[in-house]
């Protein structure tokens, strides 16, 4: 089976934050502990919405080290496929799902002198749980968390409460904005930058940090896509020899999976590498897009990432 | 069953012996009658009862004079165990996954009682009843890495990652199949994998990276890789190499049966919670040839593989020069019968020897 191993759990709590974001709580089914993890980590939720069967990546924001509830926090997004949608409207107190162990793809650089970390909108559930890592070996950190406005900026107050100091916010609506220049200027040598948020954002910060020559390795980011709807298409799988039907609101994996084959995964969202399937003839455009692929892969056609991408054109054939 | 843990010493007089059960649960090596590199990983999910396999941390008979080994090596060259400042949040999720593995799947030998941060210990082979802090440093007589591996058979690397590579940032080494930890330290996966042969140009390397890359918590995996030592020794570093590499010369066709060894490393990969570090536990395991020759289809394997490795492996496995006198020794044990696939002995099933002719 494919994926990170799968744990049973019980919603002990579904507590609305703003009109947009919802938090989640997960408790073990069979009563013990869930297994500790790092700050950064996300787990796979499970949902089961009639015939489909969605699997979304959210980060998880609880304590690392307490292993007797996971909490998550998820933007309902009204334009996507459903998957927040369905959370937010579909799932309740008492209610069991499946979600997957904690798998790390964001993870701090405890060599670092300092973490930087750069958040925008609900990219903030990561930092929850890094802070909480880093507060308990005394690290030393520094947030800047922008939000649309005051009635949408998720865990605010508990931010500016618990680490006056540490926690800088800026108000689009307000129109206050990080200055970056800034800010990568006066860091001590050895900070490493954390950015988590949507994609205009790390974009600014990863080209902001490569012009002043900050080294690749000292900044991390951190962007789940959500597969995009896209037009149907046909896809043939060589080696089980199956044609499927992509449908409009469904990811090229889903459709895999739907058709019975098992294709491997983590996380779901274009960034870990672990669903790269080999084209054996594409007649058409494949539409790239994952983080994981180099552009000179996506360019030559002779990979995709099915977890995110799609296709439009004649013909499609996949090694699967 | 109980384990009768041996006397024994792995240097001077070397009275390391292998038991009848323990030849029999030797991880052989070898599922084909050829060897060649190949990214040969599976998970680590038990095995056959009573094999290498069915434990998380395998212990044996020979885990307490081993530990014993250790203790020398390390009071001999403390640099045998180092651990990188950002590393120690790695050793208290490796003291705390062998302690709960160990407790759970030895009870017998191993007790871990938790009430919340306090810690009690009890390892009864060794004579170990500690008390600690969890991830307090000052309560543990040496850091939790160092601790907790001077009771744990087997090397261990524990290896940061970050910027798409593994980078081997602390390990305990002293069982090493001649290479240093001192030199490897900070060096990343294809640094510290520059000197093996042939599987660069394979791109073994580089699908095995991705493949640890991904190895999730819950979720661990193994190989087996394997060498030849003369006599039973498990320090053979490059540390050493004056004084164990003389004793590849001291090989003659009456002594090679009993001081030629197979070396067969048990590899396993954990990822660990706290640090999102992964663990490589390298457990050594030693069988002379003499004892490996009780096992029919072991004995016309060995030699059919032995006989055709690429001079490349045979070179830098460090036993080109006594291939020859290894082949002599060998030869005499395979019969050209067929072997079964996979690397158990198949006892009931496979045909005894038959009388081979001296060519
Ligand atoms: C992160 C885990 C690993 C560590 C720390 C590690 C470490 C090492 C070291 C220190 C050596 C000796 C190199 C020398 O001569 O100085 C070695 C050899 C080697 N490694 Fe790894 N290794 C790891 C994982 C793997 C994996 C997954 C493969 C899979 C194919 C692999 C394949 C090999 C091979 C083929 C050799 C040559 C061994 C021989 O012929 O005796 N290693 N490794
Ligand atoms: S599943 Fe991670 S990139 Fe597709």
């Amino acid at each position: 089976m494919s994926g990170a191993e799968k744990i049973a759990v019980r919603v002990t709590e579904v507590a609305p934050l703003n009109e947009l974001v919802t938090r989640f709580r997960f408790e073990p089914v069979s009563g013990g502990l869930l297994p500790t993890f790092s700050g950064g980590a996300h787990t796979v939720v499970e949902m089961r919405d009639g015939d489909i069967t969605r699997l979304n990546p959210y980060s998880l924001m609880s304590d690392p080290f307490d292993r007797s509830a996971y909490t998550i926090s998820v933007r309902r997004d009204d334009e996507g496929r459903g998957g927040s949608k369905f959370m937010h409207t579909n799932v309740s107190v008492g209610d069991e799902m499946v979600i997957s162990n904690p798998v790390n793809l964001f993870s701090l650089d405890l060599r670092a002198t300092k973490h930087l970390m750069i958040a925008g909108g609900i990219g903030i559930t990561p930092f929850l749980a890094q802070i909480k890592q880093l507060d308990r070996a005394h690290g030393n950190w520094e947030l800047h968390y922008a939000c649309r406005s005051e009635a949408l900026g998720s865990y605010v107050d508990y931010l500016t409460t618990t680490h006056p100091n540490d926690v800088n916010i800026y108000y689009d609506d307000q129109s206050q904005a990080i200055d970056l220049d800034t800010l990568l200027d006066g860091q001590p040598l050895g900070t490493h930058i954390y950015v988590c948020g949507p994609k205009g954002m790390i974009d600014w910060v990863r080209a902001k940090a490569a012009e002043i020559g900050w080294p690749r390795e000292a900044v991390h980011y951190e962007e789940f896509l959500a597969p995009q709807p896209g037009k149907p298409f046909e896809v043939k799988l060589a080696v089980s020899n199956k044609v499927i039907q992509v449908g409009e609101q469904e990811s090229l994996l889903e459709a895999i999976e739907r058709a019975g084959v098992d294709a491997p995964y983590l996380c779901r969202g274009g960034a870990c590498g672990q669903c790269e399937t080999d084209v054996v003839q594409a007649e058409g455009e494949i539409i790239h897009r994952d983080h994981w692929l180099e552009d000179s892969e996506k360019a030559g056609d002779a990979k995709i990432m099915p977890c995110v991408s799609r296709f439009e054109g004649k013909v499609l054939v996949l090694d699967r | 069953m109980t384990i009768q843990f041996h006397k024994e010493t792995f240097r001077g007089e070397y009275s390391f012996h292998n038991s009848e059960r323990a030849i029999k649960r030797f991880p052989f090596p070898f599922d084909k009658d050829s060897y060649m590199y190949a990214v040969n990983m599976e998970q680590h999910r038990g095995g056959p009862a009573d094999s290498v396999y069915e434990k998380r941390f395998d212990v044996d008979e020979h885990y307490v004079s081993e530990m014993e080994d250790r203790a020398l090596v390390l009071a001999d060259d403390p640099l045998r165990c180092q651990s990188l400042p950002h590393m120690t949040l790695a050793g208290w999720d490796l003291l705390e996954l062998i302690m709960v593995s160990k407790s759970e799947d030895y009870p017998e030998l191993f007790e871990l009682h938790r009430d919340g941060d306090q810690w009690r210990w009890v390892n009864k082979p060794l004579g170990i009843d500690d008390t600690f802090t969890f991830m307090d440093e000052t309560t543990l007589p040496y850091g939790p890495m160092e601790y907790i591996t001077r009771q744990t058979q087997g090397d261990f690397c524990v290896l940061d990652q970050r910027d798409d590579n593994l980078w081997m940032d602390a390990g305990t080494v002293t069982t090493q199949a001649d290479w240093s930890l001192d030199f490897d330290i900070g060096m990343n996966f294809f640094e510290w994998h520059a000197p093996v042969p042939l599987a660069h140009e394979k791109g073994i390397f580089v699908r095995a990276l991705k493949f640890l890359l991904n190895i999730q918590q819950g979720a661990p995996a193994r190989r087996l890789n394997w060498t030849m030592t003369v006599n039973p020794l498990l320090d053979t570093s490059p540390e050493n190499y004056h004084k164990w590499g003389i004793q590849k010369t001291t090989l003659t066709p009456e002594n090679i049966g009993s001081k030629q060894h197979l070396r067969v490393e048990l590899q396993t990969f954990f990822r660990l919670p706290r640090s999102n570090a992964l663990v490589f536990p390298i457990r050594c395991y030693l069988c002379s040839f003499d004892d490996l020759m009780t096992v029919p289809k072991w004995g016309r394997r060995l030699h059919r593989v032995i006989r055709d490795l690429p001079v490349e492996l045979a070179t830098y496995k460090g036993f080109i020069d006594n291939r020859p006198m290894m082949l002599d020794y060998l030869s005499k044990f395979d019969d050209g019968q067929p072997t079964s696939l996979g690397i158990w002995p198949d006892l009931e099933t496979e045909p005894p020897l038959k009388v081979v002719r001296s060519s």
